[in-house]
């Protein structure tokens, strides 16, 4: 809030600093008689010049203070304490200073712990002065910034190029951000992995048949082994997403492409691609409720029809099948791609040779197109493996290596949730496992995403 | 020596097919059989895929439409200033409504019960709330006696939504046979009425399904959005200015753009799990805030709607450009007074359509903490919220059976929500697409 407050400051400045700019343009045009070319800029750009000036430093300041304002804050809170009365660091320290906090915004009426009270107003004088510091730090660069640009301000002076400029680099700070995002995700995963993988061996992990993340509490307690062997992990994730759920979703997907391009009128085909669409649309939390709540209980009773007693309730079926909807518009869509690619003449030619639409669909487009549908079905199967809600609430908890669908798994991804949901303390292998295999599912998609689209995009060169 | 070819032997004679012969017959119609089957096949697969969504729609609708409703039971209150607790002196003072807010309602409710005769324990816990709202709203019925609409308990607000099958026995059937004869004798005496439910559209959550509400979580949804918008729509669209348009063929613009087209394919966990490292561990930002909700969901749609701005800039003909660099525009005036104009209505389709997945998404914010319990709205940007998505999550993992018709409507909203924003989307690409 009272970042936003500053914010909101600087930024009217800067306007004004604008609008001074924008006037002394204006009045070196009106010195000019107005003649086009006497002045390099039009006076918006001397406005805007002016405004950058006095807004870059401003902001950069205040921007630092919000990342490290509360830091220091609490280094110069903590240490108004003696040591001997100084809450350990980490959690002690947290909660202390969360009390305080909320004394001094006023969202907490009383304090459990009685160091709260005595440094509450310590807390409220350093965060003072802080912003008071950091706010005059923020408006004097504001007005050099702004008066220097100002007083560069002539009417030969270049300022719409160096505000075009500033425009490129804030366009390619934009686009670094994707990097920064991608490197972001790869380096806190792969920290926090070799954090895992110093506790658990590589090996063990990767080849490993139990699963079993509860690490003991007592020494004697029975069934909390700690073993991360992640294979019936990946089991459960391939059976689930890129077996049961392409079963699924190639056979539908492929076929609602075929009848949507080859046979389907316009007007109908107007009305079923919302459909498929729609499908799309839903959100996967909403499939899981309805995978957990309608169809896990209706594949269990099939199950103990069949005369399987043991039936799990959260059956790895249930998941699949839901998931494999799921996925049904996006192959459809794959491969309605591919099927556009397959040159006209191809399909033109059969035809003419007496082959009935079907004939030419499956014996000649669908061989042509082959490249390009698989492609889609790798993209679907990497999607299928990274779907979480759905698995999350359908599929199990239970760790078991079996090929019968009708019983439980569980996939990289509800691990995932499992481990780091609830209460959790952040350095032990069971909430570190988490970051390791969400290393092996960003790299397993990684490399199904990158293959699946060189082969796409081969398959397009192919035609063209 | 060139030698003259000899002429070709004659082709062989052949027979025309003759097709009126039954085994050419038979032929053509298994031919034109495999044709009627394949083509049925396709429709047969358009109409599972249909009938499901058909299906899924139809359960939630029937299951939720209710969740709009509550059940409510009439009881005459007699507001006593004695029972209350309050001086009616002092209630006619300056700090009336003060110490009207903090009287004694459980008790008034208490003594109320009474008669209900045996189906005393059928009121809500928050059925105070009531009679406080009530009293606070006209405190000149201190004193008097009154009539009012109470919310009950949800196991009896579910048997008389029918939610029960009062034939099963009774321990599988998931109700007591005392809450059935406290709603029988309730529905006997015409005490109960159905009524619209407001709680659940402006409340926050609760542990007991009658008094739970989406408000809190949309409005935990709203401010994550806004810090989503605020972040990715800007980043976005610029970076696809950048790549589009000023670009260097190189290294730097093949990176960023193999970056791009991988995170669009990333799964959203593992972005929660960015999240956690990144800004919670790390940064040390507040857990469950909608403001690391918002980064977190901003970074994952951000792939989204550069491709779209990307698609859009693309379509808009380069003839557009000549003419304005023609006239003396810069490369920025070309991209800003013309290029992005024309180029709105897809960047703002694929914005909506990525805010719309932004809405829709759970697993993220499952791992920064947005699965907290409030009960309360939420405050600001920092304060723990939830949002839609993550309330259907939560009440879906509830044991108690009124959750299942509140999970139902909270779907309910939020696929509304959704296909509004759709149609919205597709709607302005209808509209304002150009085709050049």
């Amino acid at each position: 809030m009272r970042l936003l407050i500053a914010f909101a400051l600087v930024l009217g400045l800067a306007g004004l600093a604008y609008l001074a700019g924008r006037a002394r343009g204006n009045r070196m045009v009106t010195a000019a008689g107005g003649r086009i070319g006497v002045v390099h800029s039009r006076p918006v750009y001397h406005g805007a010049y002016v405004a950058v000036l006095a807004l870059a430093p401003a902001l950069i300041v205040l921007a630092g203070w919000g990342i490290v304002g509360e830091g220091l804050i609490e280094g110069q809170v903590l240490g108004s304490l003696s040591a001997a009365e100084r809450p350990a660091p980490g959690n002690d320290s947290e909660a202390l200073m969360n009390e305080v906090r909320g004394l001094v915004n006023g969202d907490l009426p009383q304090a459990f712990n009685p160091l709260a009270p005595r440094l509450a107003p310590v807390y409220a004088a350093a965060r003072s002065n802080g912003d008071m510091l950091a706010g005059a730090m923020a408006v004097a660069l504001l007005a050099m910034g702004g008066l220097w640009g100002w007083s560069r301000l002539r009417p030969d002076f270049r300022a719409r190029n160096r505000v075009e400029t500033q425009v490129r680099a804030l366009l390619l700070i934009a686009s670094i951000v994707a990097i920064l995002t991608t490197f972001g995700i790869v380096l806190s995963l792969i920290f926090e992995s070799i954090r895992f993988f110093q506790l658990v061996s590589p090996v063990e992990f990767l080849t490993g048949l139990a699963w079993s993340p509860q690490t003991a509490i007592r020494a004697d307690q029975v069934g909390s082994t700690g073993a991360f062997g992640a294979v019936p992990l990946f089991w459960g994730t391939i059976f689930i997403g890129a077996i049961i759920a392409m079963a699924v979703a190639i056979p539908l997907g492929l076929m609602s492409a075929i009848y949507l391009t080859q046979y389907a009128d316009p007007r109908l085909r107007k009305w079923l691609k919302p459909i498929l669409e729609l499908l799309a649309g839903v959100p996967t939390v909403v499939y899981g409720f309805f995978a957990a709540l309608t169809i896990a209980p209706l594949v269990r009773s099939f199950a103990v029809s069949l005369g399987m007693t043991d039936a799990s309730s959260d059956s790895a079926l249930a998941a699949g099948l839901v998931m494999g909807v799921m996925i049904i518009p996006f192959v459809s869509s794959m491969a309605d791609d591919a099927l556009a690619a397959v040159p006209r003449a191809m399909r033109d030619g059969s035809l003419a040779m007496g082959a009935t639409p079907s004939e030419t669909v499956k014996k000649v487009m669908v061989p042509a197109a082959l490249p390009g549908i698989m492609g889609g079905v790798l993209l679907a199967v990497s999607r299928a493996i990274g779907e979480t809600m759905i698995v999350v609430m359908a599929a199990g908890l239970a760790a078991n290596l079996t090929a019968n669908p009708f019983s439980s798994v569980t996939t990289v991804t509800t691990q995932i949730v499992a481990l780091l949901t609830g209460d959790q303390e952040f350095d032990s292998a069971k909430t570190l496992s988490a970051f390791a295999l969400g290393l092996v599912l960003f790299v397993m998609t990684l490399i199904l995403n990158i293959y699946a689209l060189a082969v796409v995009k081969r398959y397009r060169e192919a035609y063209e | 020596m060139a030698t003259i070819a000899a002429p070709a032997a004659p082709i062989a004679e052949r027979q025309p097919t003759d097709w009126a012969t039954p085994a050419m017959r038979s032929r053509i119609a298994a031919r034109y059989r495999a044709e009627r089957n394949f083509r049925r096949l396709g429709a047969a697969a358009l109409v599972i895929a249909a009938s499901f969504l058909a299906f899924l729609l139809f359960t939630i609708v029937r299951d939720g439409w209710t969740g709009f409703q509550r059940t409510e039971t009439r009881i005459d209150v007699q507001f006593d200033a004695a029972t209350l607790g309050v001086d009616p002196a002092a209630v006619a003072g300056p700090q009336g409504q003060a110490l009207l807010a903090r009287a004694d309602y459980q008790a008034l409710l208490l003594k109320a019960a009474e008669q209900l005769g045996p189906a005393d324990d059928t009121l809500s816990d928050a059925a105070w709330m009531e009679l406080r709202e009530a009293l606070m709203e006209d405190p000149a019925l201190l004193g008097k006696r009154a009539s009012l609409w109470v919310p009950v308990r949800s196991s009896i607000d579910l048997l008389a939504k029918g939610k029960y099958d009062l034939a099963a026995p009774a321990e599988s059937r998931g109700v007591t046979d005392r809450e059935v004869s406290d709603w029988r004798w309730l529905d006997g005496k015409g005490r109960l009425r159905t009524g619209f439910n407001t709680t659940f559209l402006f409340g926050a959550d609760s542990t007991e399904p009658e008094l739970a509400g989406i408000g809190g979580a949309a409005l935990g949804s709203l401010l994550t959005l806004i810090v989503t918008i605020a972040i990715a729509f800007p980043l976005g669209v610029f970076s696809a200015v950048w790549l589009e348009e000023f670009a260097p063929k190189g290294r730097l613009a093949d990176i960023i753009e193999l970056s791009i087209n991988n995170l669009a394919a990333v799964p959203s966990i593992i972005f929660g799990l960015l999240g956690l490292a990144f800004f919670l561990n790390f940064a040390g930002m507040p857990r469950s805030a909608p403001l690391v909700g918002g980064i977190t969901l901003a970074l994952m749609i951000m792939p989204v709607i550069v491709i779209a701005s990307r698609v859009a800039i693309k379509s808009v003909p380069p003839s557009i450009r000549d003419a304005a660099l023609g006239i003396g525009a810069s490369p920025i005036q070309v991209v800003f007074h013309h290029v992005l104009p024309l180029a709105l209505p897809g960047i703002m389709t694929g914005t909506i359509i990525g805010i719309a997945r932004a809405l829709g998404e759970t697993a993220p914010l499952l791992l920064i903490g947005m699965r907290a319990f409030v009960t309360d709205v939420p405050q600001g940007f920092t304060s723990p919220a939830t949002v839609l998505p993550m309330q259907v999550f939560l009440w879906s993992d509830d044991v108690q059976r009124g959750f299942v018709e509140k999970t139902s409507a909270a779907i309910m909203v939020l696929m509304l929500v959704l296909i509004a924003m759709n149609s919205l989307a597709i709607y302005l690409r209808n509209r304002f697409e150009r085709r050049w």
